[in-house]
């Protein structure tokens, strides 16, 4: 595969970001498309509820909540685990950057890419809103 | 209506609105949201976090081919990223208070403004020759692929820049969208970056933009698998086959009908967020 040896230009790293991201987003589609099949084919005849906001039960809601769901086979912690899949997308991208500007010595962008790596993680641990 | 019924009508209008937001440039958000909301009636929490969702796919679809292109500057992404994901978080905190029909009345006022934006398309008003300070520690000037080799070019006024980038990823974090109106103006009005390398970029940013505010929401109870499902997998579609088709089509007269749809859409988001029944 071309631009994958030698050394770490800005247009190796573009090309292993673009891969990354695409990756991210297929895995994602596949594992939503999974569950969103196996939940139409259980509560497909049910009734939506969604012009009153009640929220998303508290098991859909955090990351350990999402994965426990997803591995006893629930089709609505199965979609949760690809959207999650989704949101983590572009953070790998970003903590990605961090290794590729680390292997430039580019010391301005290592700090710049770990501050928005930071918020992004502030925001997924929920914030403290 | 059951959920089979629900779950094919979200689904196909989310294709409708990512393929049409895919070939004005506005995003698939502006439409989702009202679509859910006025149309279906869903609460328009659970229509932010789906639109949310559905706009990091296409925004990561669609970066992947334009990093490889050559028109995204990564480094003026990663920079004015501090300030769009700060700002995503502050928004999203925002939303957690105020009541949704606050919310409706800004997205109508948003949409509003859009549709100004998208029917008086601005010139690109070329940079100075010389080079900014600021850019030039930050390694931001750059160059693009064109017919006639690369073009250089130089980035100006960065922390003007950086500060309107707050308000786009705090409208993006308040509204679910992906505001790349903002951010593009943002990049080739006020950095006098040159648009192809502004519209990428803005999209390569989009993403991360909205995971800032995507963990608060999940965390919320925003995201409910049920609507936010259907919303993704049209959306994506939908972008991808507008992406195709966009090479070749004549999107003027699309511009000017989309402008206008989106300009009611946004009084009728304003009369509803006003009377309580958002």
């Amino acid at each position: 595969m071309p631009g994958t040896k030698g050394p770490w230009t800005d247009k190796r790293i573009e090309k292993i970001l673009g891969n990354l991201l695409r990756s991210g987003v297929i895995a994602a589609a596949i594992v939503v498309l999974a569950g969103g099949i196996i939940y139409l084919i259980r509560y497909g005849a049910n009734l939506p509820h969604y012009s009153i906001f009640h929220g998303v039960p508290s098991e859909f809601r955090s990351v350990e909540g999402i994965i426990a769901a997803a591995v006893t086979y629930r089709s609505r912690g199965l979609i949760q685990l690809g959207l999650l899949l989704l949101i983590a997308t572009p953070i790998a991208r970003v903590a990605f950057s961090i290794f590729a500007f680390a292997l430039q010595r580019d010391r301005i962008y290592i700090i710049i890419t770990l501050i928005v790596l930071a918020v992004l993680i502030f925001s997924l641990a929920g914030g403290g809103l | 209506m059951n959920i089979l019924e629900f779950t094919s009508l979200v689904w196909f209008g989310s294709l409708i609105a990512g393929f049409l937001g895919s070939l004005t440039g506005l995003g698939g958000g502006v439409v989702i949201i009202p679509f859910l909301t006025l149309a279906l009636g869903v609460d328009i929490r659970y229509a932010i976090g789906a639109s949310l969702v559905s706009v990091i796919a296409t925004s990561s679809g669609a970066a992947a081919a334009y990093v490889k292109e050559g028109f995204t500057n990564i480094r003026i992404g990663m920079f004015l990223e501090i300030a769009t994901t700060m700002g995503a978080l502050i928004g999203a905190a925002l939303a957690l208070r105020v009541s949704t029909g606050i919310i409706a009345v800004i997205f109508g006022m948003v949409l509003i403004y859009s549709a100004y934006l998208s029917s008086h398309p601005k010139l690109y008003r070329a940079g100075d020759d010389h080079s900014d300070r600021l850019a030039t520690i930050l390694r931001m000037d750059g160059s693009y692929p064109s017919l006639n080799g690369l073009i250089k070019y130089h980035v100006q006024a960065i922390p003007g820049g950086f500060g309107l980038m707050f308000i786009a990823g705090a409208l993006s974090g308040l509204l679910g969208i992906g505001s790349g109106a903002i951010k593009v103006l943002a990049m080739d009005q006020v950095m006098r970056i040159p648009f192809k390398v502004s519209t990428t970029t803005s999209n390569f940013m989009i993403g991360v933009t909205a995971a800032a505010s995507a963990g608060v929401y999940l965390n919320r109870g925003y995201i409910d698998p049920g609507v936010a499902m259907p919303v993704m997998l049209g959306v994506l579609l939908g972008s991808l086959l507008g992406a195709r088709i966009l090479a070749g089509a004549k999107t003027r007269i699309l511009r000017i009908i989309f402008a206008v749809v989106i300009f009611l859409l946004g009084i009728e988001m304003i009369y509803n967020g006003l009377t309580g029944r958002l």
